[in-house]
């Protein structure tokens, strides 16, 4: 069923944009373009992530410490495999598109574990990085109940995102 | 741009100290198990960098580029307009400027772009400051639901999943949907009663 959701959702776009009279391609060229900045200005962050990230990996680092916090995680309905995931993702958004990506690579990309950790990263954020960003332009010093109600949020998406795909 | 001013911020604040650890920590580690592996892996790591960069240069070009005929056709407004009275409601505010961008916010987010939702969120959030130097329940419920944002199309994670080879990369979009409406809603009833908690202990401390 799901299948159907993103093409018709282009075409309808597509569709939309010419009854407006909009220039599709020409539009569609603009904003692909800016792709590739993007990708200059976080390249860099991206590889000094994976390389901390593989130097702990190879350093047998950090299966000691997600097996010492799996039972924890596992009692939350997280497989051991994702924890490692949930720890790194409100830190950093690219690190954990790094992480992804060598799940997708491990498991296949359609098995349990992939599904999970693309809904686990789906929806949650990447909050420690948002909250300094978006309090970076105000006088704001005390954050008070932001970041606490936040993190409890982003467990329970990802106890829920394990659950539910099981079914799905 | 925006992105590298942002990221700029993260390094300061937060990333130092955690990567610090991350590389100090595994090396010692592995001085002792693996020495002559450290260089090699640290390049391998960076080659791996620069691929998944090409798939994501190759996820942003589509997404980029779509977004771009959402903003040009008028419908980034039209979806501003809808989530209204929505804003009011959760917010309480009464300027206009300010729920354009919550509006234009959210619904980046709930594209899934939260790259391009960054700017948005950063100027509704100056024009929220009062100046206090406390957060404001509007700013915490805008931190909140920016961390928790209902998700109609997990873009990039889509995006991502489809270059891997999968057979039907699109059918995360409904649990990724059901999960963050479940933490959306928590994380705006948890905001509220927090804020009423608080309210309560302020009004305490003010009658003494």
């Amino acid at each position: 069923m799901s299948a159907y959701v993103l093409p018709i959702i282009f075409i309808s776009l597509f569709c939309y944009c010419s009854y407006k009279k909009v220039g599709v391609y020409d539009n569609f060229v603009k904003g692909a373009k800016k792709s590739i900045p993007l990708i200059v200005d976080i390249f860099p962050y991206i590889a000094s992530i994976m390389i901390a990230v593989a130097l702990l990996r190879a350093s047998g680092l950090t299966s000691l410490i997600a097996s010492a916090l799996s039972p924890v995680f596992n009692f939350l309905g997280i497989p051991t495999e994702l924890v490692e995931l949930v720890l790194l993702r409100p830190f950093t958004g690219s690190g954990s598109y790094g992480l992804l990506e060598s799940v997708l690579q491990t498991y296949g990309p359609d098995s349990y574990i992939s599904r999970c950790a693309c809904v686990i990263l789906g929806c949650s954020e990447t909050i420690f990085y948002v909250t300094t960003v978006y309090f970076s332009q105000t006088k704001v010093k005390r954050l008070l109940y932001a970041i606490p109600v936040a993190l409890v949020c982003a467990v329970v998406g990802s106890c829920f995102a394990c659950f539910i795909c099981k079914f799905i | 741009m925006y992105i590298s001013i942002v990221l700029f911020i993260l390094i300061k604040y937060c990333m130092n100290k955690i990567w610090f650890v991350m590389m100090v920590g595994s090396m010692c580690f592995l001085i002792w198990s693996n020495p002559e592996s450290i260089l090699s892996c640290m390049i391998e790591a960076g080659g791996e960098a620069f691929s998944l960069c090409i798939s994501l240069c190759a996820v942003y070009a589509v997404w980029l580029g779509l977004l771009e005929l959402v903003e040009v056709s008028g419908l980034g407004q039209k979806l501003a307009r809808l989530l209204k009275p929505l804003i009011k409601k959760l917010f309480g505010t009464n300027n206009e400027e300010v729920e354009k961008m919550i509006a234009l916010n959210m619904s980046a987010n709930m594209l899934g772009l939260g790259n391009a939702a960054t700017p948005m969120g950063i100027k509704a959030m100056k024009s929220l400051d009062d100046g206090s130097g406390r957060a404001t329940p509007a700013m915490i419920m805008l931190i909140v639901l920016n961390a928790t944002s209902i998700q109609l199309l997990p873009s990039t994670v889509i995006g991502l999943r489809a270059s891997a080879g999968s057979l039907s990369a699109g059918d995360i979009i409904l649990p990724t949907f059901l999960a963050t409406a479940l933490t959306t809603i928590l994380g705006i009833i948890l905001v509220k009663l927090c804020e009423k908690a608080c309210k309560k202990r302020k009004n305490k401390a003010g009658g003494k």
